[in-house]
């Protein structure tokens, strides 16, 4: 435990370290100021505005920006759904194990390719059985820089729409996106991917490569471009594995180095914007004092998680397993932990990776006890803006800074200011839009999919299921009684005549035509793709959608996700609180721009010292978490009470 | 204003630069590690036998063993993961023990943490109530998980001793060889590398 604390706390100091020579170094590359790397990447970057064929000094109004926006995410996103789908074209050394569109249907692709360009990275598919070395490389991994930068990009146009007074533009999309890939991802990626290889993240073109063990037993071992995956999926907080365990995977993060590495990666960037921000708005504390109510949050959640899963479970006292920490063993709640990390470091990575919309794991919430799962829950449902997403986590912060300063400007009366420029009737209308579409987006499908009505199981599972009758009220099929008075088994074979079922208990929330292949019905309920029953079940649905629309990408992977139902929400889900939130962002910036700069006055309310640090805390929980505490007690909290009474389920 | 062009070009960029380009050129870096690029394969007697990174299944007595896994049939190392089962899954504490109606095990039998706990003691000669470490019966998130705790290995250094008429001193020498520490002292968990470990009881301590 002691241990644990500490390792949150040199983690963390190393993330103070880095915030401000990177914050600045963004700064100048965002304003084109020569860097250290101009000399290099200069000519670079203006091949790539000749090629696009852009004036790379224009500046757009926030609707250009978006319409940029707007298309380079669609363009993308289709040709990920068409590389996906035709994986099976690509030469043979990228595709070893012979893969193809059998592996990726078409409810599959979509949600991928709305996943990955989303920055969600959320992989209702198991890697290593599904994606040819190329689907990695091309379809997918482009996603991680892509996402990353035009995170930045929006980001910083939106701290431009604090900076600017009476201006028209908000910036260049493309040029931001062009500076942030080649400027901040780029060298940053080859100097840690190097380290990752060097420290044994495998990087090969070789088969998977089959062995015999010690004991005489076959085992065949994935490989692959991993290194050069695994370093952009941290620092672009992407979170999409290159195998299916993702960074629990010893090759993906193979020693407690790579680990404190990949944390390192998930927080640079947000941690950086926040000074970034602080040196364009012309005051430096604006900055600190966002970093800090991120830090209040950080540290809140990372002490929680390690308690909870360093406690354990009275169910495991009760099987006489060690559940104390030692120098010898990590003790705890270790099912679905890796020794080399135990309790400290898979908590810590659990609190960063949700607090960052990273969503890589390199332990399986869906085993954590349930204040421990708990946190990641809690620290999406902020909307990602602990430190947050590249780019995301400080243009959600500053949502919630103005929806701050707007209740404490209600709070005394007068029009509320943030960094000079006078909040009014838009600005608070966008951010709450963006709220509150999520908000809805989250609960509206949680509910739906742990409905009883919306069908998900195959016909093979459902066939199985009617002949053996027990397990059909289970499934909410139908009750016994009606599946036996309208499908008999045929005496001969044994077998039941599936199409005979009643039309309610085949009716599918999705036309067949939807998911491509008309002979795909789908039976049973959506319910039934937990693994877990009760309380946890429930907790494996709503954090679906949690993750889905935060754009995290972290699962409890128990929930068997790759059905067109959950495919199409999920994927649903990712577009709306995407773009959902960018949008009215981007126009909350143009509107900024546009206004003139009213110099702080004595009534004006500070936004750079402690009490608007606690307020800005103290909002984010209640506007975000609070919408789902009924959600959540049907969830984490009810199965906490479970726990304590030596319940199963 | 519909900017189709830069949308277009700049995504084929993408895919020329960090679709192709920056895998291949770490590619070309990575010839610098080529033991750690191609998987920090092991070798003995010229044969490889694995990867010092992914644990692999150890069932006979003279051996030290893993922990139990998930992933596929237990370390199936092209199918990764963890059981996901909830802190109070009954599947999870108790498991699963059914008959099928012609008196086999049923496919979907599972062994619940209080099983596995009941297997590690008999295994290791233990009283019925020992406290066992958390590590040895409970499942990783990555079912690869190529280590086990020092506590654990300690417990299992009797029964390989027993098996290998070595002694128990002997073996927690080795233990300690293929220990790996915290990283600073720190970070992580000090953690024991079966495979490593095995390899060198075939090699030197016959």
């Amino acid at each position: 435990m002691v241990l644990g604390l500490i390792q949150i706390l040199i983690f963390f100091a190393l993330v103070i370290v880095v915030t401000k020579p990177l914050g600045l170094y963004m700064k100048r590359v965002f304003e084109g100021d020569r860097t250290l790397l101009s000399p290099v990447l200069r000519p670079v970057e203006n091949l790539w505005y000749k090629l696009l064929g852009i004036n790379a000094e224009e500046d757009q109004p926030w609707t250009k920006y978006a319409v940029g926006m707007l298309m380079f995410s669609g363009v993308s996103m289709l040709f990920t759904y068409a590389a996906l789908r035709l994986q099976a074209f690509v030469p043979a050394i990228l595709n070893p194990q012979k893969y193809g569109a059998d592996q990726i249907p078409s409810h599959l692709a979509f949600n991928t390719s709305a996943s990955f360009t989303t920055n969600t990275n959320w992989q209702s598919y198991s890697p290593e059985a599904t994606l040819t070395y190329a689907s990695n490389m091309i379809a997918l991994a482009i996603h991680n820089w892509a996402s990353a930068a035009v995170g930045m990009a929006v980001a910083i146009s939106l701290v431009r729409g604090f900076a600017r007074r009476k201006a028209s533009g908000i910036g260049n999309f493309w040029v931001d996106v062009t500076r942030g890939t080649l400027y901040v991802l780029l060298p940053i990626s080859v100097v840690f991917g190097t380290i990752m290889i060097a420290a044994g993240v495998p990087q090969n073109f070789d088969a998977p490569t089959v062995i015999k063990t010690l004991e005489g037993a076959t085992q065949t071992i994935a490989m692959g471009p991993v290194a050069s995956q695994e370093v952009i999926k941290m620092l672009g907080t992407n979170g999409g594995g290159f195998f299916n365990a993702n960074s629990s995977h010893p090759f993906e993060n193979p020693s407690n180095f790579t680990n404190l590495v990949q944390l390192f990666l998930i927080f640079a960037i947000p941690a950086g914007l926040t000074y970034t921000f602080g040196k364009m708005v012309g005051s430096v504390k604006q900055g600190w004092s966002v970093f800090a109510a991120m830090s209040i949050l950080f540290l809140a959640g990372a002490v929680v998680s390690l308690s909870a899963e360093q406690a354990g479970t009275p169910q495991l006292a009760a099987a006489h397993i060690s559940t104390a920490s030692s120098d010898t063993q990590p003790g705890g709640n270790m099912e679905g932990k890796e020794t080399r990390f135990g309790i400290g470091a898979s908590t810590l990575f659990a609190t960063v990776t949700t607090d960052a919309s990273c969503g890589a794991v390199n332990s399986m919430h869906d085993s954590f006890t349930p204040i421990g799962g708990l946190v990641p829950i809690f620290n999406m449902l902020t909307g990602e803006v602990i430190f947050g997403g590249v780019g995301a986590g400080l243009y959600g912060v500053l949502m919630f800074a103005v929806i701050a300063v707007f209740i404490a400007g209600q709070m005394v009366g007068r029009t509320p200011e943030y960094l000079g420029k006078k909040i009014e009737r838009f600005e608070v209308q966008m951010a709450m839009l963006a709220t509150l579409v999520l908000a809805a987006c989250v609960l509206f499908f949680t509910a739906m999919s742990a409905n009883t009505f919306y069908s998900n199981t195959s016909k093979e599972q459902a066939q199985a299921l009617v002949e053996s009758g027990a397990k059909a009220a289970d499934l909410g099929l139908a009750t016994r009684n009606q599946m036996s008075a309208s499908v008999s088994l045929d005496p001969k074979t044994q077998k039941a005549d599936i199409d005979k079922l009643p039309a309610s208990s085949r009716w599918n929330l999705w036309p067949a035509t939807a998911y491509g292949n008309s002979t795909d019905t789908y039976y049973g309920s959506t319910r039934n793709n937990v693994n877990n029953g009760g309380a946890h079940g429930f907790g494996e649905i709503l954090y679906a959608y949690t993750s889905a629309a935060g754009n995290n990408g972290s699962a409890f992977a128990g929930l068997t996700a790759n059905t067109p139902h959950y495919n199409l929400t999920l994927g649903i889900s990712m577009l709306v609180g995407r773009f959902m939130m960018i949008i009215p962002l981007l126009a909350m910036a143009g509107s900024l721009a546009k206004k003139k700069f009213s110099p702080a006055s004595a009534g004006t309310f500070p936004t750079d010292d402690a009490t608007f640090t606690l307020l800005l805390v103290g909002t984010i929980i209640i506007v975000n978490v609070l919408t789902y505490f009924p959600a959540l007690s049907l969830g984490p909290i009810v199965e906490h009470l479970q726990m304590q009474q030596m319940k199963t389920q | 204003m519909l900017q189709l062009r830069p949308a277009i070009v700049l995504t084929a960029l993408f895919v020329v630069f960090f679709g192709i380009l920056f895998p291949v050129f770490m590619t070309g870096v990575a010839q610098a590690f080529p033991s750690q690029a191609h998987g920090s394969l092991i070798k003995k007697d010229g044969k490889v036998i694995g990867s010092a990174l992914i644990g692999q299944n150890f069932t006979r007595p003279e051996y030290f063993h893993p922990r139990p896994s998930a992933a596929g049939s237990g370390y199936d190392a092209n199918n990764s993961g963890g059981t996901n089962l909830g802190p109070i899954s009954d599947k999870l504490i108790n498991g699963i023990h059914k008959k099928t109606a012609d008196g086999k095990d049923d496919p979907s039998n599972f062994d619940g943490y209080r099983d596995l706990a009941k297997a590690y003691r008999i295994e290791n000669g233990l009283a019925l109530d020992a406290d066992v470490p958390a590590d040895a019966v409970t499942r990783s998130a990555s079912g690869l998980d190529p280590h086990i705790s020092p506590a654990n290995a300690l417990i299992q250094a009797s029964r390989v001793a027993k098996a290998r008429h070595l002694t128990v001193g002997q073996l927690k020498v080795l233990i300690e060889k293929n220990t790996d520490s915290r990283f600073l002292g720190m970070f992580g968990e000090p953690a024991v590398n079966v495979l490593k470990l095995n390899l060198a009881l075939d090699n030197g301590a016959q």
